[in-house]
């Protein structure tokens, strides 16, 4: 069951290519690194790769086979800013409930306490958010995380904690990781096999 | 302890209530006013508005609280008859108005070019017009009358509010949870119920309480040139504007007492909107 992307192409209207003839191969259980420049298109890529938007050119496939568009998709997404990944008028156990039924365990390895879980996200901190944003994204039936600066904007405790509980959640479940990040040292010390972009 | 800064003890205060609770309070005390007023008038005989040429023109006193008119009918009574109507009339008027604009503002958002520009023509093709003549046109096409006006009402207060919560929605739409949650499977119905609609409250609220007094206005307009309520009937634009010719003869009560009485009611009813939102308000959640 490995993500496959075969001769992406991609463009914002009619501008220039920003990328064409790209392959990347995920295994599962595999973490890749992903790094380059701003502006390359990494993240138009993440995008892709999770159905948030359509190649123009080349296809997406699991275990070979073309995503389905309806129902949970099986890689997501975990965004860079999570204020904006949720929405301020909704508590957070709806929030959480999106993605379907979760595991108990993961509120305990992402330290998420069940005190919060009945407040609003204007009462939580951005460290405290992207824990909520990174439980709602690893849901039962994912296969595929790419994190897109997952843990950019948080202090290197936070940073250590949620990848701790990622990195667990990941070989327990099999489970395929694309770091997208400027860190190097994060990359290095994550990553069984960097990409440069 | 800085002693500037000596949190209120609960015990010094006399209400034992936090502001969510007082908010809560004033909208129901202010819900009960308006609709004791409703159903007061629509109880209320008609034999209390009758006319008597033996008591006209007599200032208010306790038999004749708002005093009589140049009939000799008792203002009071019809003053709370014309607010039950004018109450009635506005808030009819406003709700078909704000839903048609609900459901045009969110098709024109979300389903696709073709029905937005359709529907953006239309919200331009009745900007273009003033109320006054579309209103006057439809109340005329339905024959007048209560269901005229009504029918006119709701149909010609929705354009400007169907803008904003299609820009609304647009804007919503393309925000990164709607995003996330289309990945998670979710239908488009699903998320024009759970994440868009909670946006569009304090739009459809607000959009909704400033409506309201402008519907009564237009309803006493139309009335007043004679293709709305027929004269006889007490509604509040008709008060007025009947009063208006006795007011140089001295008799202020005809028109202080109905004018007073209809901004305690819009009063009322913007108080019930304001406390409404900031009581849904996620951000004003602790006050």
């Amino acid at each position: 069951m490995q993500l496959e992307a075969k001769n992406i192409g991609f463009r914002y209207d009619n501008g220039p290519w920003l990328f064409q003839n790209t392959n990347l191969t995920v295994e599962p259980g595999e973490i890749v690194g992903l790094t380059g420049p701003s502006g390359r298109g990494k993240t138009t890529l993440c995008r892709i790769l999770s159905g948030y938007e359509k190649p123009l050119e080349g296809n997406v496939t699991i275990g070979g086979l073309p995503i389905s568009s309806k129902g949970v998709h099986p890689v997501q997404l975990v965004f860079q800013h999570p204020e904006k990944a949720v929405n301020p008028r909704w508590k957070m156990e709806k929030v959480l409930s999106e993605g379907g039924k979760l595991d108990e365990e993961l509120f305990d390895l992402l330290g998420i306490e069940q005190e919060w879980l009945t407040r609003w996200p204007n009462e939580l901190s951005g460290g405290e958010l992207q824990r909520f944003c990174v439980a709602r994204a690893l849901g039962p039936s994912t296969r595929f995380l790419i994190a897109d600066e997952m843990t950019t904007m948080l202090d290197a405790i936070t940073q250590a904690q949620i990848w701790q509980a990622v990195l667990e959640m990941a070989t327990k479940r099999e489970m395929g990781i694309i770091v997208v990040s400027h860190e190097a040292k994060l990359v290095g010390r994550l990553c069984d096999r960097v990409v440069k972009f | 302890m800085i002693p500037s800064l000596k949190v209120r003890n609960k015990e010094e205060s006399r209400f034992f209530l936090n502001r969510r609770q007082r908010k809560f309070i004033t909208s129901i005390l202010s819900a009960i006013l308006l609709v004791t007023v409703v159903v007061v008038g629509v109880l209320l005989d008609e034999e209390r508005i009758a006319t008597n040429l033996i008591t006209r023109n007599l200032a208010p006193s306790l038999d004749h609280p708002f005093g009589t008119d140049w009939l000799g009918r008792d203002m009071f009574a019809r003053t709370i008859m014309g607010l039950s109507l004018s109450v009635g009339v506005g808030l009819i008027g406003a709700i078909g108005s704000t839903s048609i604009a609900l459901i045009l503002g969110m098709a024109a958002a979300t389903m696709g070019k073709v029905a937005d520009r359709l529907i953006s023509w239309l919200i331009d093709l009745f900007l273009s017009v003033p109320h006054l003549v579309t209103l006057i046109l439809i109340a005329f096409t339905f024959g007048g009358g209560f269901k005229g006006i009504v029918i006119g009402l709701m149909l010609t207060h929705w354009p400007s509010l169907a803008r904003v919560i299609r820009a609304e929605v647009m804007q919503i739409r393309s925000a990164e949870y709607v995003q996330i949650s289309r990945q998670m499977g979710k239908s488009k119905w699903w998320i024009a119920v759970h994440h868009i609609l909670p946006h569009l409250t304090p739009q459809i609220l607000i959009g909704f309480m400033l409506m309201f007094p402008h519907v009564i206005l237009h309803e006493s307009a139309v009335t007043f040139i004679g293709l709305g309520l027929s004269p006889h009937e007490p509604a509040i634009g008709i008060i007025l504007s009947e009063s208006m010719k006795y007011l140089s003869a001295g008799m202020w009560w005809l028109a202080f007492f109905p004018g007073l009485c209809l901004l305690l009611i819009v009063q009322a009813f913007d108080r019930i909107g304001e406390n409404f939102r900031l009581l849904m308000d996620p951000t004003k959640s602790n006050d």
